[in-house]
Formats: C-alpha cells, sequence, structure tokens
C-alpha cells in the first residue's frame, strides 16, 4: 500500500468567503454601510438598535437583520420604532452566515436604506469568525458581564471598530473598573473606538449616534 | 459550537480532493489562528460524527493551532502576543501591531493508494 501527501492549502470557510465577498459588493455598489453587531446574549444588543433608530429618526434611515436561534422577537421590538427589520432563525446555529444575510438583503427595502445593522446571534465567540461581508464589526459588552471578558474573549474585540460598554448606569452596583476595559481592548485593538453608555437612560448615546451619523455621511457623499 | 459547521466544511473540502485524487484520505492536517476560537475536541468530535459512513471515516485529523504574533515598532522583532505581558520580549516596547490572524486552512491530506 502507497501513502501519498498532497498539498491542499486552501481556506475551509471559502464557500463563507465567497457569499460575504457578494454581500461586501452588494453593499459597496449602493454605498450602505452594515454593521455587525456582536455580544453575549443580554447586554443590550436590541434595545441600543431601538434607541439608535429612535435618536437618529429623520437624519438616517435604518433597516436591521436580526439573528435568533428561535422567535421573532427582536424583530417585532425594532419594527415598533417603524423601522424595517427582518428575522432569521437559525435554529440552534451558534451564529450567522454570509449565506442567510445575503438573502435577508432582498427583504428588505435596501434602496431607500442610509444604514443596516445585522444583530448576530447572542454569543461572544463563534459570530467574530464567520465574516458577513460588513462595513465593520460592533462589539457590545455589559457591565454586568464583569470586567475580565476582553482578555477572556479577545478574538471580537481584536476585530471590532467600535465597542460599545452599555448599562453604565449599573456601575456603581458593579465591580467592573471601566479603565482596566478600555485599556484591556486598546491591548488588543489601538484603532477601536470605545463608547460609553446606557441604552436605558440615553447616557453616551449621543456620543455614539455622533459617531455613526459621521459615518453614514462619509459614505454617501 | 460553530465547530459543527466548521467540520462540516473541513468534511467537504476532503471529500472533494478525495474525489480528485481517487485515494482513500487517511490523515489531514489542519491549521487555525488563535482568535479563530476553534476548540480542538469539539472539532474532533463533530468531524468524527459527520464523516462516518464516508470515505472519511477514521481520518486522523491533526489541528495546529497558531498563536497570534505581533511587530514590535521599536525594534521590528515579531514575538508571540500575550495579552498579559503585551510588551517586546527585546526590547520592552509596549508599542507594536497585532499581525492578522491566521486563517483556518487545509493544509495537507495523505492518501493511501490500493
Amino acid at each position: 500500500m502507497n501513502m501519498r501527501k498532497v498539498k491542499v492549502q486552501q481556506k475551509i470557510l471559502i464557500a463563507n468567503e465567497e457569499f460575504a465577498s457578494r454581500n461586501r459588493t452588494f453593499l459597496a455598489e449602493r454605498k450602505i454601510p452594515c454593521l455587525n453587531v456582536i455580544s453575549s446574549p443580554g447586554s443590550g444588543k436590541t434595545t441600543i438598535l431601538t434607541k439608535t433608530i429612535q435618536e437618529l429618526k429623520g437624519r438616517v434611515k435604518i433597516g436591521v437583520i436580526e439573528g435568533d436561534i428561535q422567535t421573532d422577537i427582536d424583530a417585532q421590538r425594532i419594527r415598533t420604532t417603524g423601522a424595517p427589520a427582518f428575522q432569521i432563525n437559525t435554529d440552534g446555529a451558534c451564529h450567522l452566515s454570509a449565506a442567510q444575510v445575503s438573502a435577508a438583503f432582498h427583504k428588505l427595502p435596501v434602496d431607500s436604506l442610509d444604514l443596516i445593522f445585522i444583530e448576530n446571534v447572542g454569543n461572544l465567540v463563534c459570530p467574530s469568525t464567520f465574516d458577513l461581508g460588513e462595513t465593520a464589526k460592533i462589539a457590545v459588552l455589559s457591565v454586568p458581564e464583569g470586567d475580565d471578558k476582553p482578555a477572556k474573549y479577545p478574538a471580537i474585540f481584536a476585530r471590532a471598530a467600535a465597542v460599545l460598554i452599555n448599562k453604565i448606569d449599573l456601575l456603581a452596583l458593579a465591580d467592573f473598573n471601566i479603565e482596566k476595559v478600555k485599556a484591556d481592548i486598546l491591548k488588543l485593538n489601538k484603532d477601536v473606538k470605545i463608547f460609553p453608555l446606557s441604552a436605558k437612560t440615553g447616557d453616551g448615546l449621543q456620543q455614539w449616534c455622533a459617531w455613526l451619523y459621521e459615518m453614514v455621511r462619509n459614505k454617501t457623499r | 459550537m460553530h465547530e459543527a459547521s466548521i467540520a462540516q466544511s473541513v468534511f467537504e473540502a476532503i471529500s472533494a480532493e478525495a474525489k480528485k485524487q481517487k485515494g482513500r484520505p487517511v490523515v489531514a492536517k489542519i491549521s487555525c489562528g488563535a482568535f479563530g476560537g476553534v476548540n480542538n475536541e469539539a472539532l474532533l468530535f463533530a468531524f468524527e460524527v459527520i464523516s462516518k459512513d464516508s470515505i472519511c471515516e477514521g481520518l486522523k485529523l491533526n489541528i495546529e493551532q497558531k498563536p497570534i504574533q505581533a511587530k514590535c515598532k521599536n525594534c521590528d522583532y515579531t514575538f508571540v502576543f500575550d495579552l498579559h505581558k503585551p510588551m517586546c520580549p527585546k526590547c520592552q516596547c509596549e508599542d507594536f501591531d497585532l499581525l492578522p490572524d491566521a486563517p483556518l486552512l487545509l493544509e495537507e491530506i495523505e492518501f493511501e493508494d490500493k
């Protein structure tokens, strides 16, 4: 019996990457920025999005692709703001794929939008590995999760264009050293924007929305 | 648990290559970057389940985890990044660039010819 070694050197996630690249072209042709929002479950992604949509109402037309294992609760919450939303159910999968997002673009009135959010499945690990063709990744970390998360789950913080530290209204109740969190994130990613905010009280929301508004204006100009 | 979808992609890539090579794949080597978040045990288990009753059944999958590298901006030295000690081991400079994470790659396959 003969043994034969064959060099392959092939990217394993090539199928996902092809869809991601198609999504990137689709967005670039329409000059629409698209942000892939990634966090643990319960960090407040959907609340941040509803408050962001309200804050930018009349200035930026936002559409949302929601990813969850089950239910369309989140898409319904987005629609109460008047913004269009499409819900993807992954039926158990821990992340969205570029193919799912590609199909979802056609379920939104894309040509009338200035900005698309993709709210990924709540999970700090898996979604960061799968490129969706987004313009940028946004990480959300909330105060009750603890200040060790950037050190424990570095991948998403290293790849994000912005990190939102949510629920800062709970800082007085939690052992959360926000300066340490900022320093840990900057060690992984020195170009990242960090926005401490509370989606509940609205504190810090304006700085985040101003950043978004600037990005949309630069893209469509 | 994204290892299940990665295992499926690994399985498809090896099966496609096996069709071309007309042999039975017995060993395969894949590599991934530390930020890829691949758990070896979960990937091996998922692959074992997916490859059952196929040409890949019993294949030995070797996984190489590649650490994150950084390049010092002061002395250009390339080193393994450690979040708990983020500095150049040569000149102790704390100003460096993280190099891109290694992609998930199917490196090579060993085939058994009859």
